[in-house]
């Protein structure tokens, strides 16, 4: 028996998901609210029709895709949702915009970059799309209430997607989140709760929660449905390679927290190669950290395939996370295509916002300040090809994170409302 | 050394359901020989095959991780709590 918090329900309409199988060992198991396997403790992970020996090779065709909605239900026929999710309310994410940031590439040297911009999502980050394939969960398995434990990004997407699908949502942050963040958070109702220390021990909170009487028929989106809320990240996958023309870019550079987001998009690029939706070729993944909070990068630097937890101490507390369960697998994706890890310090995710802005329109928070700051690092050592077709991430909203740049992005000048006044200020600000 | 042992959902076809029982040892090492003696076959679920704590289980003495202490020769006090918990990732 795996990890269950609940009755599995017999009339389970998951679409072409069939079962969950251990990423360690291999072990199935059914549908269910699982995240951990009883032989191993690996993780669950969604498996589907068409990706098991016997299963239809070609699910769904480009065609049938493009003529779906702006919205990740576009994908529908590759994620573990029935085949009327679109139809049920939820915040409909994604199909968010791939910039192609000319003048950002202008200024690195590069020949080709995108910016896959997901701060346009309905709460302002990524997590509104593995939300919303939780939420399918959640109502298949019956539960009446939401949950999660974030760094501050996760519990928004929560409460608004529990809001709108009329659940009940009760979700765990560290005390010390940014306050744009806590708000976000707080507004869409259900309980918010502030736990006193790291993003680390309000995972290790929940961990402890789920097993408890008080949590009965909650869907902790990222622990007992995490199998079903990490497919959610495909779908950046699916869009990036379909708004470049069904191609998959040469290279990406991806945030790294606890290490889901990455291999999940590494996992989207392998399943269009083997569905013949985009052609086979090679492509490097590289992931990003903030220095204070690196234990993946350090690992990769070392050589090391294990990862040391450490704490956290970055301004980029999205991606806060020292004990990083995915962590193993961002170094096995990272040199099996070539790619690398590396990390920056937050003056340099500071100047990566503020380049990001100033070049380009877009305000990132701090982790597309660490995407950005650590594309420019990599073109500098030389690991990332300048002229090759490149997209990096923005997973969230400067508006999250204003601390971040509030000392340095301030107004020019304060003036009297003359002509003389502006002129003296021109004039010394010139 | 008398502690207690939180035991994870996973775990409990072990220990008939029990979601806490009582543990001995001046170390992890020892506690987790006792509770493997007491309920055979949980050792082989919390370590692996070469004896360490598996990749993907997080085990604490009070409040912290003892990857940051000394793994498994982390002295655990009389009274101790010791919880042995699934990774996940999140975020």
């Amino acid at each position: 028996m795996a990890l269950a918090t609940a009755e599995t329900k017999t009339s389970l309409d998951f679409g072409p998901a069939v079962a969950l199988a251990c990423r360690e060992c291999g072990t199935r198991y059914d549908l269910g609210p699982l995240f951990a396997c009883a032989e191993c403790f690996g993780p669950l992970e969604v498996a589907y029709t068409w990706n098991s020996p016997e299963g239809d090779a070609a699910p769904v065709t480009r065609r049938q895709i493009e003529a779906g909605p702006a919205d990740i239900w576009r994908y529908r026929a590759l994620l573990p949702v029935p085949a009327d999710v679109a139809s049920k309310p939820n915040l409909a994410p994604g199909w968010t915009k791939l910039v192609p940031a000319r003048n950002l590439a202008r200024e690195l040297g590069m020949r080709s970059l995108h910016v896959k911009d997901d701060s346009g999502n309905p709460t302002h980050s990524f997590k509104d799309r593995v939300v919303a394939i939780a939420l399918e969960a959640a109502r298949n398995f019956g539960f009446h209430t939401l949950s999660c434990s974030s760094t501050g990004n996760l519990a928004g997407a929560v409460t608004a997607a529990a809001a709108r699908a009329g659940l009940d949502a009760c979700v765990f942050i560290p005390s010390n989140l940014e306050e744009a963040k806590i708000v976000m958070a707080s507004v869409f109702g259900g309980r918010l709760v502030g736990i006193e220390g790291s993003y680390d021990d309000v995972n290790r909170f929940c961990s402890e929660l789920i097993g408890d009487p008080m949590s009965d028929r909650w869907g902790f989106v990222n622990v007992n449905l995490r199998p079903y809320y990490a497919e959610g990240s495909k779908t950046l996958s699916y869009e990036i390679a379909e708004q470049l023309g069904w191609r998959i870019p040469d290279q990406i550079v991806v945030p790294v927290a606890s290490g889901s987001q990455l291999t999940k998009i590494d996992k989207g690029f392998k399943e269009l190669i083997r569905l013949g939706l985009v052609d086979d070729k090679p492509y490097k993944i590289f992931g990003a950290q903030a220095e204070g909070c690196s234990p993946v990068s350090t690992a990769y630097k070392a050589g090391h395939d294990t990862v040391r937890p450490v704490k956290p101490n970055t301004i980029a507390k999205s991606l806060a996370i020292g004990n990083p369960a995915d962590g193993p697998y961002v170094l096995d994706i990272a040199r099996r295509t070539g790619g690398a890890v590396e990390d920056v310090t937050d003056a340099e995710v500071v100047d990566a916002i503020r380049l990001l802005a100033r070049t380009e329109g877009i305000f990132a928070e701090t982790a597309g300040g660490v995407t950005v700051g650590v594309l420019r690092k990599l073109l500098v050592g030389g690991a990332l090809d300048p002229d090759a077709e490149t997209v990096v991430l923005n997973t969230g909203d400067g508006l999250k994170t204003l601390d971040a740049v509030s000392s340095e992005a301030r107004p020019t000048a304060v003036i009297r409302p003359s002509l003389s006044a502006f002129r003296a200020a021109v004039a010394e600000n010139s | 050394m008398s502690v207690s042992v939180r035991i994870p959902t996973i775990l409990r076809t072990y220990t008939d359901g029990a979601s806490e029982v009582n543990g001995e040892g001046a170390t992890l090492r020892e506690v987790f020989q006792k509770l493997e003696s007491d309920y055979p076959g949980i050792g082989a679920r919390i370590l692996d095959e070469t004896g360490k704590i598996r990749r993907f289980v997080n085990v604490y003495v009070g409040e912290e991780d003892v990857r940051f202490a000394e793994g498994l020769d982390t002295p655990t006090p009389d009274g101790a709590q010791i919880s042995v918990i699934p990774a996940v990732a999140g975020g």
